[in-house]
C-alpha cells in the first residue's frame, strides 16, 4: 500500500506537478528563547497521507497551527499550491481541520455541525442538505444526524468531526491526534478507516500523531520531529529499516542499544570497539563519524538470534555476542528472551513463536547473533 | 465438604425471598440515616433563615392583604355593615353602632388609628371622624342617622359607608389595587384610581426599564472583558478577576456616594471638562436619568462579568478555531459558534443584574431626580415616613412577583440547573 503511495508521488514528480504546500526555511518561536519549529523545510505531496510523528512537545501541532493559519510564523514562508499563505486568514485557506478533541459544535446538531462550513459559503438549501446526507453517509453515520454531539459516543463524534472537516471539500486536511482520546480497538479500526477515507477520495492529509505504530499504519511518508525539527521524512518501511540517527532508531520500533567508540570504517562499514568489556562488532556507518568518536550502535530485537553456547549458527550472521539467558516472555504471537550480555548491558531477542520450543533454557549461557548490515551506528544524540 | 457447600447453597436459595425483603429494608433504613444526618446539617441554617428571613418578610408581607384595624377599633359597625346590600344607605343601626364604637374608640384612645386608614381610601375621613367624634352629643335623643348627617352630610353618603365597609377586613385587595393605581368604588367594581392619584404604574414601568437599561450596559460593557479575561493565562486572570471584584471591598454607599463627588456641578469631571476646554457651562450629570445609569452600571457590572467569565473559561479556543478553518469570518465564528456557547453566562448574568437593579434604593435616591425613583424608593417612603404598612407590603409583593416571574422566564427559556455564578 504504502508502496503504491510512493509510486504515485514518484509519478507526480515525473509529471512536474508541483506539491501541494510548501514549508521554505519556517521557523517559530513563543517567548523569543526557544525556537518551537527551527528552519522547517518540508513538502507535501499532492493526495499523500503525510503524518508528523514525534515525542510531545516536538512542534507537530505548531506546525498544524502554522498551515491552518492560528499561528503566524516568526520566519520563512509557507506555499499553498504555490501561493504564499503569509496574508491569507484561516477562513480563507480551504483548508479542512479535525482537532483532538472534536470541536464539535455543542449547540448544534450532527446536521448543523456539518452544515456549518456550507451554510457560512452560501451553499443553497438544498444542495446542503444533500451534501450532509453524503457526508454522514460516507462515515457511516447515516440517520445520526438529528442527534447532538453529546449524544453521541467517542468514535461517531470523530467521525462526524471527519465528515464536517471532508464536506467543504478542502484540498487539504489536517489531524491533530484525532484518536488520542479513543481506546486501543476503536483507535484501530478508525485508523483502516481513515486510512480508506484517504484512498477513496485522493484527498492529501498531514496527520499529527505521538503514537509510532499509528503512523507506520496510516501513512504513505512520516516526518520524524524532535525539537522542531524534521529528522527523518521517509516512507514507513525505510523509516523503519533504515533509520538515519539515533533518535529516529530510539523513537521508532524497538531498539538494543549498545555504546562504543569508531575504530575504523569505509564504505559504510564499520568497526566498533564496545565501551563494556574489551569487544569488537562489525557494523553499519549511518552517520559521518571520525574514527575515535563516540558512537551508538541499534538493532532491533527481531534481526537478533539466540544459541546456547557452543551451538553455531548455519549461515553465520557475522556477529556475536556472550551472554546468559535470564527470562523468557511468551507473548502468543511470538516469545521475547531478555540476555544479560557477559559485558555488561541487556540484550532483547525476539523470535517468532515457531521457534519457541528451540530457545535454550532459562539461566543457560549463550550466544547472540546478527548480520553486519542489520547493526547500524550512529553519532551519539546530542 | 462438598455436600455442605451444596446444603448452604440450598439453603440461601429457600431463604432467597427473605433476604430481599432483608436487603430491601436495610437500604431504607441506611437510606433514612442518610437523610436524617442531611436534615441535621441544613437545620442550623433552616432555622436561622426562617426566624431572620421567612417570618418577619412573611408577616410584612401579609401587612398588604390583612386588614384588621377597623374590625378591632369599630367592631359594632363593621358588623353592622356586614348585611347591607350597598345600594341605599345603612340602617339606623348602623349609624348608632359607628356612634357607640367611636365613643368606646376616643375612650380608648384608638380613634386616630381607625381614623388614619379610613383616610388612605377616602382623602378627609380622619376629620369627618374626628369631628364626629368631638361633636356627638353626651345623649344621643332621636336618630343616631340624623345627628351624624347634621354635624357633616359626607354621612349621607354611600360612598362614606362603603368605605368603612370595604375597611372591615379581615382580608383585603385594596393595598394590591393602590400599587396597580386601581380602587374599589362604592359598588365594589375595580376603577381606576383619581388621576393625579396615579404614579405606581408609571413608578413599575420606570423601574423595568431602568433595570433593563442598566441590565442591557451591563452586558455590552462586561461581555467584552469577561471574554478578555478568560483568554488570559491563569495567573493573570486572577490578577484581573480581583481587580473586577476590587470594588466589593467599599461599601455600596460609599461607591455612590463617589459618583456624586465625581459628577457634580463643582465636581471632578466638570473642573477637568471646563479646564480643558471641552464645554463652557458645567454639564448636568447628576440628580438626573444618566448618573442613575452611570452609578447603577459601575454598581452592578461585576455581577455580570463573572458569570460570564465562568462559562467563557470553559469553552476552549479550538471551537473558534473550528468554525475558522470551517471558513466562517471572525463575527461569523462569534455569534454562531462562540456567542450561542455563551447564553448561560449572558443569562445568569443578566438575571442577578436585573434582579438586583429592580430592588435598588440608595443609588437612585442619591444620584438621581424625583423622576428617577425606582419603586423601592416608595416602598422605604411607606414604611418610614408615612408608616403606611399596607402600602409598602403592596409594593414588596410587587417586585416580589415580578422577580419571581423573571425567575421563572428563566427557567423556563435557560433553566435554573444550568446558571454558572463564578
Ligand atoms: N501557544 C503557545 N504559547 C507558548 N508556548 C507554546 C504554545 N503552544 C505550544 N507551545 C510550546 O511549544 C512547544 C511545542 O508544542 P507543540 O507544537 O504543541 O508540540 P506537540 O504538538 O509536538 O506536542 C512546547 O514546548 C509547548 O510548550
Ligand atoms: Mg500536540
Amino acid at each position: 500500500m504504502n508502496i503504491v503511495g510512493a509510486d504515485a508521488r514518484q509519478m507526480a514528480r515525473l509529471n512536474g506537478r508541483e506539491p501541494i504546500v510548501r514549508f521554505v526555511g519556517i521557523g517559530k518561536t513563543y517567548d523569543g528563547v526557544t525556537r518551537v519549529v527551527d528552519e522547517l523545510h518540508l513538502d507535501v505531496e499532492r493526495g499523500e497521507f503525510l503524518t508528523l510523528l514525534g515525542p510531545s512537545g516536538s512542534g507537530k501541532t505548531t506546525t498544524l497551527m502554522l498551515l491552518a493559519g492560528f499561528e503566524t510564523p516568526t520566519a520563512g514562508e509557507i506555499l499553498l499550491e504555490g501561493k504564499p499563505l503569509s496574508r491569507v486568514p484561516p477562513y480563507q485557506r480551504h483548508i479542512g481541520m479535525v482537532f483532538q478533541n472534536y470541536a464539535l459544535f455543542p449547540h448544534m446538531s450532527v446536521d448543523e455541525n456539518i452544515a456549518f462550513p456550507l451554510s457560512v459559503r452560501g451553499v443553497p438549501a438544498a444542495d446542503i442538505a444533500k451534501r450532509v446526507e453524503r457526508a454522514l453517509d460516507m462515515v457511516q453515520l447515516g440517520g445520526f444526524g438529528r442527534r447532538r454531539p453529546a449524544q453521541l459516543s467517542g468514535g461517531q463524534q470523530q467521525r462526524v468531526a471527519v465528515a464536517r472537516a471532508l464536506v467543504f471539500e478542502p484540498k487539504l486536511i489536517l489531524m491533530d491526534e484525532p484518536l488520542g482520546a479513543l481506546d486501543k480497538q476503536l483507535r484501530e479500526q478508525m485508523q483502516l478507516e481513515i486510512r480508506r477515507l484517504h484512498q477513496r477520495l485522493g484527498v492529501t492529509m498531514v496527520y499529527v500523531t505521538h503514537d509510532q505504530a499509528e503512523a507506520l499504519t496510516m501513512s504513505d511518508r512520516i516526518a520524524v520531529f524532535h525539537r522542531g525539527k524534521i529528522q527523518q521524512l521517509d516512507t514507513p518501511e525505510q523509516m523503519y529499516e533504515y533509520p538515519k540517527n539515533a533518535f529516529v532508531a530510539r523513537f521508532i520500533g524497538e531498539n538494543n542499544r549498545l555504546d562504543g567508540k569508531l575504530e575504523t570504517h569505509a564504505d559504510g562499514r564499520c568497526t566498533i570497539r564496545m565501551t563494556a568489556g574489551d569487544t569488537r562488532i562489525d557494523g553499519t556507518l549511518v552517520e559521518p563519524v571520525k574514527n575515535g568518536d563516540v558512537v551508538t550502535v541499534s538493532l532491533r530485537p527481531e534481526r537478533v538470534q539466540i544459541r546456547a553456547a557452543g551451538h553455531t549458527l548455519n549461515g553465520h550472521p557475522g556477529c556475536r555476542l556472550a551472554g546468559s539467558l535470564q527470562e523468557i516472555i511468551y507473548l502468543g504471537d511470538h516469545v521475547r528472551a531478555r540476555v544479560v550480555l557477559t559485558s555488561g548491558g541487556e540484550f532483547m531477542v525476539k523470535r517468532p513463536i515457531s521457534e519457541a520450543h528451540t530457545l535454550p533454557r532459562i539461566g543457560a549461557v549463550v550466544d547472540v547473533f546478527w548480520a553486519p548490515e542489520h547493526c547500524r551506528a550512529f553519532a551519539q544524540e546530542s | 465438604m462438598l455436600r455442605g457447600a451444596a446444603a448452604a447453597l440450598h439453603a440461601a436459595l429457600a431463604g432467597a425471598d427473605d433476604d430481599a425483603g432483608d436487603l430491601r429494608r436495610a437500604l431504607r433504613r441506611s437510606r433514612r440515616r442518610e437523610q436524617l444526618r442531611a436534615a441535621a446539617l441544613v437545620l442550623p441554617l433552616f432555622l436561622f433563615l426562617a426566624a431572620c428571613f421567612v417570618v418577619p418578610i412573611g408577616a410584612m408581607l401579609s401587612r398588604g392583604v390583612i386588614d384588621t384595624d377597623i374590625t378591632r377599633i369599630l367592631p359594632a359597625v363593621t358588623a353592622a355593615l356586614k348585611n347591607w346590600d350597598g345600594r341605599d344607605l345603612p340602617a339606623e343601626s348602623a349609624y348608632a353602632a359607628l356612634i357607640a364604637d367611636i365613643r368606646t374608640a376616643r375612650e380608648a384612645g384608638t380613634l386616630a388609628s381607625a381614623a388614619t386608614r379610613l383616610n388612605y381610601d377616602v382623602p378627609g375621613f380622619r376629620t369627618l371622624l374626628f369631628s364626629a367624634g368631638r361633636q356627638l352629643p353626651a345623649e344621643l335623643n332621636g336618630s343616631a342617622r340624623d345627628a351624624l348627617i347634621g354635624i357633616d352630610p359626607k354621612w349621607g353618603e354611600r360612598e362614606t359607608w362603603a368605605a368603612i365597609r370595604r375597611a372591615g377586613g379581615p382580608a383585603t385587595d385594596f393595598y394590591l389595587l393602590g400599587a396597580l393605581d386601581l380602587r374599589r368604588d362604592a359598588d365594589g367594581s375595580v376603577v381606576g384610581g383619581p388621576s393625579e392619584q396615579r404614579v405606581f404604574r408609571d413608578v413599575l414601568g420606570r423601574t423595568l426599564w431602568i433595570s433593563a437599561m442598566v441590565t442591557l450596559m451591563c452586558v455590552i460593557l462586561g461581555y467584552p472583558v469577561a471574554y478578555v479575561i478568560s483568554a488570559q493565562p491563569p495567573g493573570r486572570a486572577g490578577v484581573l478577576l480581583f481587580l473586577v471584584l476590587l470594588p466589593f471591598w467599599t461599601s455600596l454607599l460609599v461607591r455612590t456616594v463617589a459618583w456624586v463627588v465625581l459628577l457634580q456641578k463643582e465636581g471632578v469631571l466638570n473642573s477637568l471638562f471646563l479646564s480643558l476646554g471641552i464645554v463652557n457651562e458645567p454639564l448636568k450629570m447628576i440628580f438626573n436619568r444618566f448618573a442613575v445609569y452611570v452609578a447603577m452600571v459601575h454598581v452592578l457590572l461585576p455581577f455580570m462579568v463573572l458569570p460570564l467569565y465562568s462559562v467563557m473559561r470553559s469553552i476552549p479556543p479550538s471551537y473558534v478555531r473550528a468554525a475558522s478553518s470551517l471558513g466562517a469570518r471572525p463575527f461569523t465564528a462569534f455569534w454562531r459558534v462562540y456567542m450561542p456557547q455563551t447564553l448561560p453566562g449572558i443569562g445568569a448574568g443578566c438575571l442577578m443584574v436585573f434582579i438586583q437593579a429592580l430592588g435598588y434604593y440608595i443609588t437612585p435616591a442619591l444620584v438621581g431626580g424625583a423622576d428617577d425613583q425606582m419603586i423601592s424608593y416608595f416602598i422605604a417612603f411607606y414604611a418610614s415616613r408615612t408608616v403606611n404598612w399596607g402600602m409598602a407590603a403592596a409594593l414588596s409583593i410587587m417586585l416580589l412577583t415580578a422577580t419571581l416571574a423573571l425567575y421563572a422566564v428563566y427557567n423556563r427559556l435557560i433553566g435554573v440547573e444550568r446558571m454558572r455564578l463564578g
